[in-house]
């Protein structure tokens, strides 16, 4: 979504790029639906020696980045990760890998980073509990201190590659206040059930913790931490969001003209028909709205300027509207086979609808910045 | 001037920061043509304002010393425009004058052309209008019947122009007219220099739905146009409108390198719906903080879209006609916010209360909800536009093309005498 890539970084994005198209080009993605896990973990090591799990991590905590700017590098892996409907939980284990980097600059979580890093372990943030929609500050989700430790109970859901996931980051109310632990995804009484979801590569779980125990060193973020750091997580997770998006929308956009341009009818190409061409030019306009305000929040949450969450709601909230509709339009444009199994523009149009939908509706993220312009009253505003 | 003397942003900015707290007044509020009072005086106010940017060495600051500028480069009046925005600026003079014309006559004026006109329209002494539209229509541009005729050292200008803002107060203009009938459309056009207050020329102002009168027609009888008066060659003349309507489009879009201060109908101008919304008590409603936010979310994606493709086209990674993309987008956008500005107002656009915020303004603002969407090239043409030129799409089918003018048919709608 960047204008301007510096040749370390267009080198990245070319690597990336010729990675996904050799190892998971879409006909590859479209088998791996039926595929339980969802992704392959061998696979999924190759992407983290690209450096896709470190961005975030600084270089003493074993991670790095390409620039300088892991955000802004992770958003141009994200960007093509989007223009193949890629699979892999490049958000949730990038966001939880920030969390731990970012509350534990002693080292603490060093060990767990290590795993994430290499492609080792995958994490999951889990921040959505049934049937609400984004309220990770109210969660259901409760600890009691218990032994030295913490007793865990309660039912997340919408959890990405919880399926699959490792390691948990888990939102819950202590007596304190809100906080949040690292749990195993092993420990006992822990149940996860793989859920169905509208995207068939992205996979998503519902986790239940029955008196799951976990020792106080799993303490991530305390109740005085915890809001500061959920804010910074939803930001990362966004800006990536965003970035994945304008990606899918790019590629949607790129092969539905080539369409326009190959199909006849009464003589003509579609793309010679004004009803038409007009359309596009919308599309154009949008599309190039989309990667400005998502390159926007990604500079923004790269700096962590002061206005880094107005960055990010702009952008969800614009291009939470813009993609399902660019892709709609798309789908119009195709006809028939737009709305067929066989055609490839329904993945991206899954993909689409749940950005959209995650962490954050763009009416949410409206409402968000409404409180951070200061409209409202207070009581009303979270 | 090369980079070593080039003055750094920072230092230009803590200069033009203390020269503005200095010298120039603070705005009392925003300038909107739908709201002003008296527009002879707010012309007389730019010309004035334009004088005192002039004398402190901040007029035209991207423009080349040459030429009456300040020979820095376009971020400087980025910077400069940032730390205008508390301040009274001569933004009337920003379109056309300083975005289109100047940089017209920069692209295709004669050495001497340029050392006549720039200087003295950077210094605010000459304001400069367009003579494009026709009443015949406005799309349309390169059917342009207005007919100039060459007689020894002079053309004789017939014919009429219409939607030049701010003709009555301009001094010149950039005049678009036909000099051969025998030739295809694009072939036979002249552009020329006209003195706008002269025999033979008839300014009519015309009102609009919100009482405004800033858009002008114009009437030529036998207007004599000095020969030497043209804007790069005769017949040449689709060239110079072509590059024109470039310089429209960007500055229409927002994203021209020649405007001084802030965009009118931007972000600050319009009406305050925050302002209305406690006005109407309707703070708290969870609908009304959405569309306030709406309206923000689309002003914050049209800065980050005018300065990503401002930088993409300066940097070669898009070409010129995706200024075309702003031009759309800013108009869109303009709809959806009077749109935003009328739903918060609810039945308070009604009326006028007897004190407090005016909520009607809603209501007239609503009026013109499509002149964004007109002027300045329509957004359809910004379609064709952006399907054809920038996406490639094909050309739609024009029953003129490649025929000699007089051979082309006319219609008879809007074609007055």
């Amino acid at each position: 979504v960047q204008l301007h890539l510096d040749p370390d970084q267009m080198l990245f994005r070319d690597t990336v790029r010729k990675f996904l198209s050799k190892e998971m080009p879409v006909a590859r993605v479209r088998e791996i639906a039926d595929d339980p896990a969802g992704f392959d973990r061998e696979w999924w090591r190759r992407g983290a020696e690209m450096g896709w799990t470190a961005f975030l991590v600084p270089e003493d905590q074993g991670g790095g980045s390409v620039s300088g700017r892991g955000l802004v590098d992770l958003a141009i892996a994200a960007e093509e990760m989007g223009r193949e409907v890629s699979p892999g939980p490049l958000v949730p284990t990038n966001v939880v890998a920030a969390a731990l980097a970012e509350a534990a600059p002693d080292g603490r979580f060093d060990e767990a980073l290590e795993r994430l890093v290499a492609g080792d372990a995958v994490a999951s943030w889990c921040v959505y509990e049934p049937p609400g929609g984004w309220s990770p500050e109210t969660p259901g989700v409760e600890i009691a201190e218990k032994d030295g430790g913490f007793v865990l109970n309660g039912v997340k859901d919408r959890v990405e590659a919880g399926n699959v996931a490792d390691l948990l980051l888990v939102t819950a109310l202590g007596p304190d206040g809100v906080v949040q632990l690292l749990v195993d995804a092993t420990a006992s009484g822990v149940d996860v059930r793989p859920m169905d979801s509208v995207d068939t590569i992205r996979r998503y779980a519902q986790i239940t913790f029955s008196d799951v125990r976990v020792p106080a060193t799993a303490l991530v973020n305390d109740a005085e931490a915890s809001a500061a750091a959920i804010q910074r997580q939803l930001d990362i997770a966004v800006a990536l969001q965003c970035a994945e998006t304008v990606g899918a929308i790019s590629r949607v956009f790129e092969f539905t003209m080539q369409w326009a341009f190959d199909r006849y009818s009464f003589g003509r190409p579609l793309a010679s028909y004004q009803a038409l061409k007009h359309r596009f030019a919308d599309m154009r306009v949008w599309l190039e709205a989309c990667a400005a305000t998502a390159a926007g929040a990604a500079d923004a949450v790269q700096a962590r300027s002061a206005r880094a969450a107005e960055a990010v709601s702009v952008a969800k909230s614009y291009i939470g509207d813009k993609a399902p509709a660019i892709v709609q339009d798309c789908v119009q444009m195709h006809g028939g086979i737009g709305v067929t199994w066989e055609h490839d523009i329904h993945l991206y149009l899954r993909r689409v609808i749940v950005n959209r939908a995650m962490f954050g509706t763009p009416n949410e993220h409206r409402l968000r910045l409404a409180s951070l312009l200061g409209v409202g009253d207070e009581e009303t505003t979270k | 001037v090369s980079t070593e003397t080039m003055e750094t942003l920072e230092a230009f900015r803590g200069r033009a920061r203390d020269w503005l707290a200095a010298n120039m007044p603070l705005r009392e509020r925003d300038l909107d043509w739908g709201h002003i009072e008296n527009e002879e005086d707010a012309w007389q106010r730019a010309r004035e304002l334009q004088h005192k940017l002039h004398e402190g060495g901040f007029a035209g600051v991207s423009y080349p010393r040459a030429y009456g500028g300040q020979g820095l480069t376009a971020e400087h009046q980025k910077v400069f425009t940032e730390e205008s925005m508390a301040y009274d600026m001569p933004l009337l003079l920003n379109v056309p004058t300083f975005s289109i014309c100047a940089p017209t006559i920069m692209d295709f004026g004669t050495e001497e052309q340029k050392r006549r006109y720039l200087p003295a329209l950077l210094r605010g002494d000459e304001v400069w209008v367009q003579f494009l539209s026709e009443p015949r229509g406005g799309s349309d541009l390169a059917g342009c019947t207005t007919r100039a005729t060459r007689d020894g050292d002079v053309y004789v200008l017939n014919g009429s122009k219409t939607w030049s803002s701010g003709a009555y107060a301009a001094d010149y203009a950039l005049c678009l007219a036909r000099t051969n009938w025998d030739v295809p459309k694009h072939s036979g056009l002249t552009m020329l220099i006209v003195k706008v207050h002269q025999p033979g020329i008839d300014i009519r102002r015309i009102k609009q739905v919100n009482g405004a009168s800033e858009f002008c027609e114009e009437f030529f009888d036998d207007v004599l146009v000095p020969a030497e008066d043209v804007l790069g060659e005769e017949n040449q003349g689709w060239a110079v409108a072509s590059r024109q309507l470039y310089h429209e489009r960007t500055a229409v879009g927002g994203g021209s390198p020649y405007t001084s201060g802030r965009r009118m109908g931007g972000e600050t101008a319009g009406i305050d719906l925050v302002a209305v919304a406690r006005a109407t008590g309707q703070v708290d409603d969870a609908h009304v903080r959405e569309l306030v936010a709406e309206a923000h979310v689309l002003d914050q994606v049209q800065e980050q879209l005018i300065a990503r493709v401002s930088d993409a086209i300066r940097t070669g990674q898009l070409p010129q006609t995706a200024a075309s993309l702003l031009r759309l987008f800013s108009a869109t956008t303009n709809e959806s916010k009077h749109d935003i500005a009328l739903e918060i107002a609810g039945a308070a656009a009604v009326t006028t209360p007897l004190v407090g915020v005016n909520t009607a303004q809603a209501g007239l603002d609503y009026l013109m909800r499509q002149g964004g969407s007109l002027g300045g090239g329509s957004s359809e043409m910004s379609r064709n536009l952006i399907s054809e030129r920038f996406l490639d799409m094909p050309r739609e089918p024009a029953a003129d093309r490649d025929i000699p003018f007089n051979q082309v048919k006319q219609g008879t709608a809007g074609v007055r005498r």
